[in-house]
């Protein structure tokens, strides 16, 4: 079987070592390490962002050589900014991943953003634009979702909604999610896999279980789980 | 856009060049009725190539602003305040005063080089995705530069006639352009308005930043060239006819944006309608100041066009003060 995601020799100049990193069937996947470990280097190779070396394969497909409609079903990439250049209206911005006249309906809906679709984006909140833009990398419905924080700036609720929809995407209609992402309990309770980043390259690769109790966390950011939730080490 | 605003777009833009070819009408009933062939002759040579000239060069500055405001995600990314017009001129009194290139091809190419070399200076400056003020200071500097270049360039001119030649043709002007001429600007100028809307789709995208239209697979080195060579094409050739004309390409894409949503890629066309049906409408003004002549038509949109640049600067203050 095709797996849903082969990298193979993945680098950026100064940023990311050659990395491998294979994903078989629809798995959530969650990047963690300290800052500048190389969580959104990693995630810039997988969207080819930056002329990345190495070779991507996307459900069989390489990236590289398709067009941006082809390329919009095959993956998607939220980045770590929540910035959108202009006055746009919410819908709108949803609606950039789509080919024209198309309505995101679905999106929409999965983010709750019906009480803001008409509402510009500068006059939305940090956390309502993280979900107008979430809805957007969905709203194609693409093969691979990439996600640099996407649980930045939102409220503790829509947090758990947002992993919950994430692990719904992947185990009801198949689609792939690398996030990175800082919060260890969200990223252990919700996380097929998790994959620690450091220094540029992949530190550890594998269940909450075995990376959170086992050393990497102490040698990656010196801290350990204690008594009452994390501390340093 | 809808179909009914595209056609109230370009029904005003066609109303706007028959009222300049048949403006001041009474003069050419009179004339019609004495001398059809004079009439003709008025119509065809005098009347026409300044209407075309208006409508090319209007539109080619709309959607060349458009396009420089949506790759560099500011809205005051003009092409003369970003110094793309001053270039053009020096590239044209480089080619025609100093290195004695005779006729509208050599113009013409001096202009497209220098609006072409103004654009990658401005890049190199200001970076790909500038600030609002790191953007506006960099024009500044180019436009101040290539002012002073073209001075030095017509003083040292071997034509002692240099600087009051070049006057008129500076300060803008529609006024005794042949039909050759109007060609000349209108062709690279037609060429960059059906172009540019080509790169809508990439140039909406980039509004999410450049990461995640690249993770879309538009190959940004790409467009940055390509627009930037559409831009100096339009802008360039049309400067070389007529001289620098100021503030449309700034107007007419922010009126663009409201007729799209926001969307800066869609509105490269219809800133284009608007830009010409503007640059009629200023040189119509040019012809009924009662001053006895007639104005340079860079001075009427300079006036027309300089308080609202002060009004739009005045609401961005905070963002510009940060």
């Amino acid at each position: 079987m095709t797996p849903l995601l082969h990298a193979e020799d993945l680098a950026l100049a100064g940023r990311l070592h050659p990395t491998r990193l294979h994903m078989g069937a629809a798995e959530l996947v969650c990047l963690v390490g300290p800052n500048g470990g190389g969580k959104t280097s990693l995630l810039h190779g997988l969207a080819r962002i930056g002329s990345p070396a190495g070779k991507v394969r996307i459900a069989g497909e390489d990236p590289e050589t398709l067009g941006p409609d082809a390329r919009k079903r095959l993956l998607a990439y939220l980045p770590a900014s929540r910035d959108i250049a202009w006055p746009l209206g919410a819908r709108d911005v949803i609606a950039l991943g789509l080919p024209t006249g198309t309505v995101p309906d679905a999106a929409v809906a999965a983010l709750e953003v019906e009480g803001f679709a008409e509402r510009r984006v500068d006059r939305l909140s940090t956390g309502e634009r993280s979900r107008v833009l979430l809805a957007r990398a969905l709203a194609p419905a693409p093969t691979l979702l990439l996600l640099d924080e996407p649980a930045a700036n939102l409220d503790p609720a829509w947090q758990l909604r947002l992993m919950a929809l994430l692990r719904h995407l992947v185990h009801e209609r198949g689609i792939g999610v690398v996030a990175a992402l800082h919060d260890l309990d969200l990223a252990a309770r919700f996380a097929d896999r998790l994959v620690l980043m450091e220094g540029g390259r992949i530190a550890a690769d594998g269940t909450a279980a075995a990376l959170l109790d086992g050393p990497h966390l102490r040698e990656a950011f010196g801290i350990r789980r204690g008594a009452a939730g994390w501390e340093l080490a | 856009m809808s179909v009914r605003l595209w056609l109230l777009l370009a029904a005003a833009s066609a109303l706007l060049f028959a009222l300049s070819i048949l403006t001041p009408w009474r003069q050419l009933a009179a004339l019609w009725a004495a001398d059809r062939g004079l009439a003709q002759a008025v119509l065809v040579e005098l009347r026409l190539p300044r209407a075309l000239l208006a409508l090319c060069y209007g539109g080619a500055l709309g959607a060349s602003g458009a396009a420089i405001q949506a790759l560099f995600a500011n809205p005051l990314a003009s092409p003369d305040l970003t110094g793309t017009t001053s270039g053009a001129a020096l590239g044209a009194v480089l080619a025609a005063y100093l290195l004695g290139f005779d006729g509208s091809v050599g113009l013409a190419v001096g202009a497209v080089a220098g609006a072409f070399g103004a654009l990658v200076l401005l890049l190199a400056l200001a970076g790909r995705r500038a600030e609002v003020a790191t953007l506006l200071l960099a024009g500044l500097a180019i436009a101040a530069l290539a002012g002073a270049l073209t001075t030095v360039a017509l003083a040292l001119a071997p034509s002692p006639f240099a600087f009051y030649d070049a006057y008129e043709w500076l300060m803008g002007s529609l006024v005794d352009r042949s039909l050759a001429q109007a060609a000349f600007a209108g062709v690279p100028a037609l060429a960059s308005i059906l172009l540019l809307p080509r790169f809508a789709p990439a140039l909406d995208s980039l509004a999410l930043g450049e990461e995640a239209a690249e993770s879309l697979g538009h190959r940004l080195g790409r467009l940055r060239i390509r627009v930037v060579c559409l831009s100096a094409l339009g802008v360039g050739a049309c400067v070389a006819m007529c001289g620098a004309i100021g503030f449309i390409g700034l107007v007419a894409p922010i009126f663009a944006r409201r007729l799209t949503r926001g969307h800066p890629g869609r509105a490269i066309l219809p800133a284009a309608l608007i830009g010409g049906a503007l640059l009629i409408a200023a040189d119509l003004v040019t012809r009924a100041a009662p001053i006895g002549r007639s104005l340079p038509i860079g001075v009427v949109t300079a006036l027309l066009g300089a308080p609202f640049f002060l009004s739009l600067v005045a609401r961005m203050r905070w963002s510009l003060a940060r």
